[in-house]
């Protein structure tokens, strides 16, 4: 589809990259989630528990959902501009870049090169092709917009722009680091200064990969597939620009009760606490948006995956302050509760919006009908049942393991060993990969419907849907 | 014209607004000396201690590890002294963790000997049989590379010469190859012949576990004798449950549990002594055998008085006196 000569082919392409990168990234998962089990699964060096885990992170956040967003952000960015991307071809060229850099972040870290902070493991040469990568887009993204026939900038595009800033001076100032050679360097910040810059990226990492690029998805997906306006362009404006002012204090509410001076810690939680604001807001602003019209939730099957996505974001984004409160972090803190709370906003939030959007865009830009609503359906439900096994699973297993750590004798000593402790998770873990194995098949039945209507297997859309911008 | 139809300004305008918060919260403290203070009393690692700690990282130890023992009664009952801010300056990167599926390693140092070490990295289930920690064996199989050991102490500014260098590297593969090195035997029986004389990525990682922790544990040892010089009554301990039966029947139960990996289900020992002999390293009375538990040794036993408390002690003391009774 050509109309006003948009370039739909990176869009399709990083749907795509997508889509690989969940497959692979989900298998690396269910590997590691049996692992926990089963550690005889641990059959050779790259395979091992420690390396897999940040080909798992890594290509979940990255190869997943950075090609979600980089797919989402270059289809808005047209149809808000009502201009073609400004540089095709290099768009073209970030694909391609794109999809070696994940390859090779791949394997290097199975090869164990990996600079052991948390969602930034890449080696140095990696980080710089990173940076380039990133340069490239925002080319595109503040060329396009420069160019472009709409005079306001809708919300989405105020959530682009925020990303695309906010991640560059993220990722540059998190991975400074001196090299030894071209497979390992030494970060150039020492021990708490070191763990204050990890967790302000780690976090906002979280805020400006896993929120605002999705929030802006949410905010042009939910009013494109409802018709319906979005409630009140107000409260969206004091929600975005508090949301991105509070989320940069608050990376140190991952260092609660550590050796990181107090105060940091202190001001971190109260900003958590602020940040429930405006992430209810979007909430808030998403459910109006449905009011008299929730008859949608059965007749539209994009309207769930919205619903439910905001639904999990809000529940995301209360829990998460409420755990680094002191008290509560002292008993949470390093237990499965926080696994469980991260799978939450990831495989509820972020994957149901990215999907949704995909099932918006897919269409549009084939011309042709979704494959099939009800596996669309049995995608959603799948996914949504998977979830919550895993998530609700993990949080219970956190809160026994918390109390088995927590719990002494009359005499003051231990009651528990920390082997005991860990012997008491295996049938919650089982439980973890059963759930984990559900939302797999959930995800596959997702790619095939993808395919399949990439392919051309729907009906023709009709001449007038293909022609609402 | 509002900043919502200028999409250069509002760029500009976020970059200002997310640098607030930085500013204060990671720009300030970094210029703050106390938020990573220096002490004398900690040390930087050796270079053996570094190359170990960088396969720790290679193998991604950190994603189930913690290395920061929070100030909480259980915690510091469990691990040990709470973790201080000094004992990090060393540190590129950090390594406090986020997860703990294993247990926090920033105590980990001298608490067991290193045979131990070599026994649960080359097969974790050999000791704990429910353990899920994946085996390392094979760092044993592989030859350490010290290529780059003196260029990494240089990039850190540990402040050794070339030569200080060389020395620590052969210094430690002297002590881990020498006959008289306590952990030969399980040394030995992990790496292969043509290895044993040379350095293996094991011996480093070990080097580093012994290292982490060791300067804070000296310290509070030598607080500790100052403070026993100053009062020196020590209270003679007796055994509340000397010759009872239920007694040594638990700590029966509590010795299988906790002391059985070390000194042999039957106590008839292992990577530790004997104990249903009469040879005693620390003492046979029963205030001796106390304070060895409760305290530890040198050699390798762990304090036990977090995890166990008194009276599981004393059980313990009452069961191995009835295995020697029994004989």
């Amino acid at each position: 589809m050509k109309e006003n000569g948009y370039d739909y082919s990176v869009v399709r392409g990083f749907a795509f990259s997508a889509i690989f990168w969940l497959i692979v990234g989900l298998l690396v998962g269910l590997w590691l989630a049996a692992e926990m089990i089963l550690p005889q699964l641990n059959l050779t060096p790259w395979l091992s528990f420690g390396r897999l885990r940040v080909v798992h992170t890594n290509g979940l956040a990255f190869g997943f959902a950075l090609a979600g967003i980089f797919s989402c952000t270059y289809y808005i960015l047209q149809r808000l501009t009502k201009v073609p991307l400004a540089f095709p071809r290099l768009a073209r060229f970030h694909l391609w870049l794109f999809n070696i850099a994940i390859a090779l972040a791949a394997l290097s870290l199975f090869a164990g090169m990996n600079t052991s902070k948390e969602y930034a493991e890449l080696e140095w040469p990696l980080d710089v092709g990173i940076v380039i990568m990133w340069v490239i887009f925002a080319i595109n993204v503040f060329g396009t917009l420069i160019k472009r026939k709409e005079k306001q900038m809708y919300i989405s595009l105020w959530y682009i722009i925020a990303m695309t800033v906010t991640i560059a001076v993220l990722y540059i100032v998190n991975n400074l680091e001196v090299p030894v050679n071209l497979f390992k360097s030494y970060s150039i910040y020492a021990g708490a200064n070191d763990a204050n810059v990890e967790w302000w990226y780690g976090h906002n990492a979280v805020g400006f990969v896993f929120t605002v690029p999705i929030l802006a998805m949410f905010y042009y997906f939910l009013p494109k597939s409802t018709n319906l306006p979005i409630y009140s362009h107000r409260l969206s404006i004091i929600a975005f620009w508090s949301l991105v002012f509070g989320y940069l204090w608050t990376g140190a509410h991952h260092l609660m009760l550590t050796p990181l001076p107090e105060w940091i810690q202190t001001v971190a939680i109260a900003f958590s606490i602020f940040l429930i604001a405006p992430s209810w807001g979007s909430v808030v602003n998403g459910y109006y948006t449905m009011r008299g019209n929730w008859d949608q939730m059965r007749t539209n099957y994009l309207v769930k995956f919205f619903i439910f996505g905001i639904t999990f974001y809000g529940l995301q984004t209360v829990q998460g302050p409420t755990q680094g409160l002191r008290t509560l972090t002292a008993f949470f803190h390093y237990t499965d509760y926080i696994p469980g709370h991260v799978h939450m906003g990831t495989m509820g939030w972020v994957t149901m919006i990215i999907s949704a959007s995909f099932y918006y865009m897919m269409p549009r830009i084939t011309g042709k009908e979704l494959y099939s609503i009800k596996l669309a359906n049995l995608h959603f439900w799948l996914i949504l049942v998977g979830q919550l096994l895993f998530t609700v699973t993990l949080w219970i297993a956190g809160i026994q393991q918390g109390a088995m750590w927590k719990a002494t004798n009359p005499d003051g000593s231990l009651t528990y060993s920390f082997l005991e402790g860990v012997v008491a998770l295996y049938p919650y873990w089982k439980i973890r990969l059963i759930g984990g194995l559900i939302y797999f098949v959930g995800i596959v039945v997702f790619t095939y419907n993808l395919i399949m209507t990439a392919r051309g297997a729907g009906v023709k859309l009709a001449e007038t849907r293909a022609q609402t911008a | 014209m509002s900043v919502y139809s200028k999409p250069i300004t509002f760029a500009l305008l976020s970059a200002v607004v997310i640098l607030v918060g930085t500013f204060i919260t990671l720009f300030i403290p970094m210029m703050l000396p106390s938020t990573q203070p220096v002490s004398d009393y900690i040390k930087p690692y050796t270079a053996i201690e570094l190359e170990g700690r960088d396969i720790y990282i290679r193998e991604g130890c950190n994603n189930c590890h913690t290395q920061t023992v929070r100030p909480l009664r259980t915690e510091v009952a469990r691990y040990g002294e709470y973790s201080k801010p000094e004992e990090f300056a060393y540190d590129r990167p950090f390594l406090w963790g986020s997860r703990r599926t294993g247990p926090d390693l920033n105590r980990v140092g001298g608490k067991y000997p290193d045979s131990w070490h070599y026994k649960h990295m080359n097969d974790p289930r050999s000791m704990f049989a429910k353990s899920n920690m994946p085996a390392y064996g094979w760092l044993a199989k592989r030859k350490l590379d010290t290529k780059y050991s003196y260029r990494k102490v240089s990039i850190l500014g540990y402040g050794y010469s070339e030569s200080d260098v060389r020395n620590q590297i052969e210094e430690y593969r002297k002590k881990v190859t020498s006959a008289d090195y306590p952990a030969r035997a399980v040394r030995e029986s992990v790496t292969p012949p043509e290895l044993r004389s040379e350095l293996t990525e094991m011996d480093a990682i070990i080097a580093y576990l012994q290292k982490l922790g060791r300067d804070v544990k000296a310290l509070k040892k030598k607080e500790m004798r100052m403070v026993a010089e100053a009062s020196p009554v020590t209270a003679s301990k007796r055994n509340p449950f000397a010759g009872s039966k239920k007694a040594a029947e638990e700590g029966e139960k509590i010795f299988k549990k906790n002391c059985a990996v070390c000194h042999g289900e039957d106590a008839e020992g292992g990577i530790g002594p004997n104990l249903t002999d009469d040879k005693w390293r620390y003492g046979n009375s029963d205030s001796d055998l106390y304070t060895t538990i409760s305290e530890g040794s040198p050699n390798g036993m762990p304090s036990w008085k977090g995890k166990l408390g008194n009276e599981a002690i004393w059980k313990v003391i009452t069961f191995i006196r009835s295995q020697r009774e029994q004989d």
